[in-house]
C-alpha cells in the first residue's frame, strides 16, 4: 500500500518533470512509458517514464544494483536473452514500439550497443569492424573497407591502427579496443548508440579519450551511457537520469541534476553520501 | 619451514611429472626396440600372408576406413547435438537426463557396444560382419565423447561474444556459425582427437562387428581387419610380439598424422570463416 501510493508520487513527479522537458527541448527519440521489468519473481525496474532527446548524451547514474544497466538493455532488448524476464509498459523509438514490433535485429542494427568490457571477437581489426556490415549481407570489399575506414575514422582511432588493420584486435590496448568496439557500433551506422560504462576498465587517459569522442558523436547520434562516474556523467552528457532501487528519482539537463538537484536522495548520491 | 614445505611439493611435482613422462618414454621406447627391425616398405605396403612374412597394408586400409567412417558420421551429429543442448535447448529436466545419459555412456565397457552392434547393425540391420556395421559401433562410442568435450568448449565461450555478436544485429545462428563454434574449435578438435584415439585403440568391439578377416576389404560392407584387432590376434594366437609391436609403431605413426591433419584443418576452416 505505502509502495503503490509512493510509486503514483513518483510517477506524477517524473511526468512534471518530463512536461517540463519536452517543453523547452528538440525532438524525442525514445520515449519510456510506465516500464516495469521482472526478473522471474523479482522486480528490478519500477514504472520508468522517461523521454530521450535526439542528438543529445543522456547519462544514467546511480548505484550498483539501481537498475541502470537493466533499463539501458531493454533499449535494445538485450535483456531478451536472459530467461524469466519480464516486461510491461511501452518503450517507442521513432513512434515505434520496440517491444510490439518484433524484429529485434532491425532495432538493434538502428541501436549499437558498447559494453562495459570491449567485447572483441577473436579476430582482425578490420573484421571486427567488418562483422556488423557483413551480418546485414554486406559483401562487396570497396564497401566493406568504406564503411571500416569511416567507422574507425569516426571513433578516432583510425589512424593509430590503419596500418594494423589485418593483425589481431585483441593485440591493442584496453583503451584502443574499447574504441574499436565503438567503431564496430558506428559501423552498423545506428542512430542510437548504448553505453554500458563503458570507460570503467579504463586508464584516465583512455577514458579521456573515450569522452572526447562521445562528445564528438553526439553530433550525429542519440547517446545513452550508464556511468558510475559522476564527473563523467557531468563532462559528457546533457541529461542526467539518477536511479535508485530500480526507479528514476530525478530525471533532469545534467546541470540541474549537478547544481540544484530537487530530491534530497540526488543530492546524498551526487555529494558522495552513499553510493 | 615453509619454503621446505615449498620444495617437498615441488618435488613431488617434478617427481609425478617425471613418472608420466618416463612411462610413456618406455612404452613407446619399448615398442619401437622390440618393433622397428620389422618396418620395412613391404611391411607396410605388403599384402597379408597366412604363411607370414607378409604385410599389414589390408589391416591399415581398414583402420582407416573405420576412423574416417565413424567421424564422418559422428562428428557432425554430435557438434549438431551438443549445439542444441547447449545453445537451444530449456534448461531442464529433459536437457539434464540426456546429459546424464551422454555421461554414462562414456563410461560403458566398449564390449557392451559390440555386443549391440553385433546384435543390431550386424544382424537385426543385416549389414554383415562389415567394416560398415563396426563403423556405426564406433559411431555410437564416440558420439558422447566428442558431445561432451564439445558441450564443455562452448561453455567457454565468453558470454561477451555473444553479445557482441547479437547487439552487432546478427541472428542467433550468425552468431553460432561466425563467433561462438570458431571459438570453441579447440575444444571441438580435442574431441575429435580423443575419438580417433578411442576408434584405432579398440579392439572388441570391432572384432564382434568387423569380424576378422585379414584381406583388403572390397568395399565398406566387407568383412576385415583392423591394425588393432590384428595385433591382438598375432599376440593372442602366435605370440609374435615383434611383429605385434611393429604394428603398434604404425599405430603410433597414423594416430599422429591424423591429429596433426586435425589441426591443420580446423586452422585452415578458421581462416576461410574470417
Amino acid at each position: 500500500m505505502v509502495m503503490t501510493t509512493l510509486l503514483s508520487k513518483h510517477n506524477k513527479k517524473v511526468k512534471e518533470d518530463l512536461q517540463q522537458m519536452t517543453e523547452s527541448n528538440g525532438k524525442t527519440k525514445i520515449s519510456v512509458r510506465d516500464l516495469n521489468l521482472f526478473y522471474g519473481e523479482k522486480q528490478a525496474l519500477y514504472s520508468l517514464s522517461l523521454d530521450i532527446q535526439e542528438k543529445e548524451v543522456t547519462a544514467l547514474i546511480g548505484p550498483s544494483g539501481c537498475g541502470k544497466s537493466t533499463f539501458l538493455r531493454t533499449l535494445n532488448r538485450m535483456n531478451d536473452l536472459i530467461d524469466g524476464v519480464n516486461i510491461t509498459g511501452d518503450i517507442t523509438i521513432d513512434n515505434e514500439n520496440i517491444y510490439q514490433s518484433t524484429d529485434v535485429i532491425k532495432l538493434r542494427t538502428k541501436v549499437g550497443m558498447v559494453f562495459q568490457k570491449a567485447n572483441l571477437f577473436p579476430m582482425s581489426i578490420y573484421d571486427n569492424v567488418a562483422y556488423g556490415p557483413r551480418g546485414q549481407g554486406i559483401k562487396s570489399k570497396k564497401e566493406l573497407d568504406k564503411i571500416v575506414e569511416e567507422s574507425l575514422r569516426g571513433a578516432a582511432i583510425w589512424d593509430e591502427v590503419k596500418d594494423r588493420l589485418k593483425t589481431s584486435a585483441l593485440g591493442l590496448s584496453g583503451g584502443q579496443q574499447q574504441r574499436i568496439c565503438i567503431a564496430r557500433a558506428i559501423a552498423m551506422k545506428p542512430e542510437i548508440i548504448l553505453m554500458d560504462e563503458p570507460t570503467s576498465a579504463l586508464d584516465p587517459i583512455s577514458t579521456l579519450k573515450v569522452e572526447e569522442l562521445i562528445a564528438d558523436m553526439k553530433k550525429d547520434y542519440t547517446i545513452v551511457i550508464v556511468t558510475h562516474n559522476m564527473q563523467q556523467a557531468a563532462r559528457v552528457s546533457d541529461k542526467t537520469a539518477f536511479f535508485l532501487n530500480g526507479e528514476v528519482v530525478e530525471f533532469d539537463t545534467t546541470d540541474k541534476i549537478f547544481s540544484v538537484p530537487k530530491d534530497q536522495r540526488t543530492e546524498d548520491y551526487i555529494t558522495g553520501r552513499f553510493g | 619451514m615453509r619454503s621446505f614445505k615449498d620444495n617437498v611439493l615441488r618435488g613431488l611435482l617434478w617427481l609425478a611429472a617425471l613418472l608420466t613422462i618416463a612411462i610413456l618414454v618406455t612404452i613407446v621406447g619399448y615398442i619401437f626396440y622390440k618393433g622397428i627391425g620389422l618396418i620395412s616398405f613391404d611391411f607396410i605396403f605388403g599384402d597379408y600372408s597366412p604363411t607370414g612374412g607378409g604385410g599389414i597394408w589390408p589391416m591399415i586400409v581398414t583402420t582407416i576406413y573405420t576412423i574416417v567412417i565413424s567421424l564422418v558420421i559422428a562428428t557432425p551429429i554430435g557438434i549438431l547435438a551438443a549445439v542444441y543442448l547447449q545453445e537451444y535447448a530449456k534448461q531442464g529436466r529433459l536437457v539434464r537426463m540426456i546429459r546424464f545419459a551422454t555421461e554414462s555412456l562414456t563410461g560403458i565397457p566398449s564390449i557392451i557396444y559390440g555386443l549391440f552392434g553385433a546384435v543390431f547393425f550386424v544382424t537385426t540391420l543385416k549389414l554383415g560382419m562389415s567394416i560398415i556395421a563396426a563403423s556405426l559401433t564406433l559411431t555410437i562410442i564416440i558420439l558422447p565423447v566428442i558431445i561432451r568435450t564439445t558441450e564443455e568448449s562452448l561453455k567457454t565461450v565468453p558470454r561477451s561474444y555473444r553479445e557482441g555478436s547479437l547487439a552487432l544485429g546478427n541472428t542467433k545462428l550468425q552468431t553460432l556459425y561466425k563467433v561462438i563454434l570458431p571459438s570453441a574449435m579447440p575444444g571441438i578438435l580435442a574431441g575429435i582427437i580423443l575419438s580417433i584415439g578411442r576408434i584405432v585403440g579398440e579392439s572388441a568391439a570391432i572384432f564382434l562387428t568387423a569380424g576378422t578377416v585379414a584381406a583388403l576389404p572390397e568395399s565398406i560392407f566387407s568383412s576385415a581387419r583392423t591394425l588393432t584387432v590384428h595385433s591382438y590376434l598375432v599376440t593372442q594366437e602366435a605370440g609374435d610380439i615383434e611383429l605385434a609391436a611393429a604394428i603398434g609403431i604404425v599405430l603410433i605413426v597414423i594416430i599422429l598424422i591424423l591429429n596433426l591433419l586435425a589441426t591443420l584443418l580446423s586452422k585452415i576452416l578458421n581462416k576461410a570463416d574470417y
